[in-house]
């Protein structure tokens, strides 16, 4: 369990503090590709790419998957030289902070279009029902995705055929700046995905170790029952939609609601239960802590002084 | 050699892929049904279970992602549309996901999904049954469109789009369904990216696509018995990538280019061969290119509209005499493709 909780804060301090370093070195102006900032979401990349391990799990993401990429990989050195658009990136720069993928860690890639990586992920559950791996495909989506045809089109398939698949929602009430009650017309998105032949787990929570169990379960209910789950996790996004500055004042959120959030922020909640339930000392905590600032203090500079990509790289992999 | 229809071809195709290889599985709205999408899917649900051959919701968006997601994980999905009007609600994911994919991941991962997709002219089919509009996914790199025209040329390419390792858009036009023609029984691969010469000829070059080939082909024997003229017919065949190669050969020989293509003119795919012959053959040109396509409106209901809307062998016929200087010939006594003598029932 101790070990668990570490692992876990390790990953949500590395998502918060890769984010951190990219507020801080944003407006230098090299990191020229829109980032979409994971700051109060960690604990659901966290929980569930951690419950879902390489040989267990695929992951799907969005523009917004800076938190995934470092939840499944740990590395941030070909993240950062991917942001700064070098050779040693990613995806050598072709794919930039919306496209980010780690085939060989189970994370398939992303969608830069609201909704589309969900039919996606649904064929990607289908293939492993195929071959009978028993891998569990987990889709993350915002909850604009579910205005999307795309969306319900993928829900009906995924539960008349069984897909062994995990829809999760993060539901931070905005697309872009648009709140769901300008958006819906109705009352709620569990209520009305219940009717469908799948799990619903719902959760308002920033504990990675809560989301991580349930992941867990709705694993096991699709061994149960062979149904796919509609997993609703509701967060605040700390960021504007999009770059790196707050937006509080922009007048379709207030810091008010911010600072509620920030009382049970998901790297700090977990840091104290480290302390306060797992044994693990303040001292041990910051050498944690240290080490991975240290680990992106070292990526970004190795990301600056790294060669630019070649520009045969726009031909390449174009087609197999 | 055997003689089997063009619809059995790719039906013979699809049953030795799928026994060859357990990852292909075909799937789409009304797959497995009794119609069987013109007969090409008959068998399949029988021979390989409904696992491997599936019917859909009415869902064209998802299910186009779905053959991606399948296809990242090791398989090789078929989806199967009955009309290219109805793949446009999935364009989405061809367009933004499928085709940029494998480009994104750095080539880490594959995206080897075949779409067929049936195009062209039945009767009374309207505007929103009758799209070809190929040109707009030809645009698209990381997309492959094959068009084929023969039964021979139907199987091997459709062999080929199946183990591919890029996306495919396969296009099947409904006449095409019911031609005739030799094609050997064992599995065998058509190169894409290859034109093929459909006729050779030395006095002017068409250049056609899908149904358009059977039109110059029939124009072209016309033009010989009529004016003694010799008409090189050449099939693209893949759309992307373009193998421009014979054409413009042609070209520099006849010095005469026509281009009959089963779409609209305005920014269509004959767009794309005007252009690279204007480029490559400059200086071979003794006239204009020229391009004969659907009328730039959309596709009538009625019969006497739809004749107004589609062109035929006698455009063909037309241009070429224009081009060459040539008297009108008369063309009332001869017969031409008709397709009342094919199709009886609603269709």
């Amino acid at each position: 369990m101790k070990e668990l909780s570490i692992e876990l804060y390790k990953k949500v301090f590395l998502i918060r503090t890769a984010e951190e370093k990219i507020c801080e070195h944003y407006m230098e102006d090299e990191m020229k590709t829109p980032v979409h900032l994971s700051v109060g979401q960690e604990a659901i990349s966290a929980g569930v790419c951690a419950a879902l391990g390489d040989d267990d799990g695929q992951v799907l993401g969005t523009y917004r998957s800076h938190g995934i990429y470092l939840a499944r990989t740990g590395e941030s050195d070909k993240f950062f030289a991917e942001l700064y658009g070098k050779a040693t990136g990613v995806a050598q720069g072709v794919a930039g902070s919306m496209h980010l993928s780690a085939p060989d860690q189970g994370f398939l890639g992303t969608s830069a279009i609201v909704g589309s990586i969900i039919p996606v992920a649904s064929g990607a559950a289908f293939a492993n029902k195929m071959q009978g791996n028993g891998k569990t495909v987990a889709v993350f989506f915002g909850d604009g995705a579910i205005d999307e045809g795309a969306f319900w089109e993928t829900m009906n398939a995924a539960c008349l055929m069984k897909l062994p698949m995990i829809f999760v929602c993060e539901d931070n009430d905005l697309a872009v700046h648009t709140t769901k009650s300008m958006r819906h017309g109705y009352k709620s998105i569990t209520d009305v995905v219940s009717q469908f032949e799948c799990n619903v787990l719902d959760a308002e929570t920033t504990d990675v170790e809560e989301i991580y169990n349930l992941t867990l379960k709705a694993v096991e209910l699709y061994k149960e029952n062979g149904k796919p789950c509609f997993m609703h996790l509701k967060y605040y996004r700390y960021r504007e939609h999009v770059g790196v500055f707050e937006d509080f004042d922009s007048g379709y959120r207030s810091r008010e609601e911010f600072e509620k959030w920030n009382e049970i922020d998901p790297i700090t909640t977990q840091r104290q239960r480290l302390i306060d339930d797992r044994g693990v000392s303040e001292e041990q905590v910051k050498a944690i802590e240290a080490d991975i600032i240290n680990q992106v203090n070292k990526s970004i500079d190795l990301a600056k002084a790294a060669p630019l990509p070649d520009r045969a790289e726009i031909f390449k992999d174009l087609y197999a | 050699m055997r003689k089997i229809s063009y619809g059995e071809a790719i039906n013979e195709a699809t049953m030795q892929e799928m026994e060859r290889d357990p990852n292909v599985f075909v799937y789409g709205i009304g797959v497995p049904d009794h119609k069987k999408i013109f007969g090409t899917t008959a068998g399949l649900v029988e021979k390989f279970g409904d696992k491997r051959c599936f019917d859909t919701p009415l869902s064209e968006d998802a299910m186009t992602g779905f053959a991606l997601g399948a296809a990242l994980n090791g398989m090789r999905p078929i989806h199967v549309h009955a009309r290219i009007d109805f793949l446009l609600l999935g364009i989405n994911q061809i367009a933004n996901m499928m085709a940029s994919y494998r480009y994104s991941v750095r080539g880490k991962l594959k995206a080897p999904v075949v779409i067929r997709v049936v195009v062209g002219r039945g009767w009374g089919q309207t505007f929103q049954h009758s799209k070809t509009m190929y040109s707009a996914f030809a645009h698209i790199p990381g997309l492959k469109v094959v068009m084929p025209t023969t039964p021979k040329d139907a199987k091997g390419l459709l062999i080929s789009s199946i183990r591919d390792d890029s996306p495919v858009l396969f296009i099947e036009h409904r006449w095409l369904y019911y031609a005739t023609d030799e094609v050997p029984e064992e599995p065998y691969t058509i190169p894409l990216g290859k034109s093929s010469v459909l006729r050779e000829g030395k006095d002017l070059t068409v250049v056609a696509t899908s149904w358009m080939n059977v039109e110059a082909l029939r124009a072209a024997e016309l033009l010989e018995k009529r004016h003694g003229v010799s008409i090189e017919v050449v099939d693209p065949r893949t759309l992307t990538p373009l193998d421009d190669e014979p054409i413009i050969e042609s070209v520099n020989k006849t010095g005469h280019c026509v281009i009959a293509d089963n779409d609209w003119v305005h920014c269509g795919f004959g767009s794309e061969i005007a252009a690279r012959v204007n480029e490559k053959s400059f200086g071979n040109l003794k006239s204009p290119t020229k391009r004969i396509g659907f009328a730039f409106t959309h596709c009538p209901g009625a019969r006497e509209l739809e004749n107004a809307f589609y062109p035929n062998a006698v455009d063909i016929i037309r241009s070429v005499e224009e081009k060459l200087g040539l008297p009108k010939t008369d063309v009332d006594s001869e017969e031409f493709y008709s397709y009342e003598r094919k199709f009886k029932g609603p269709f």
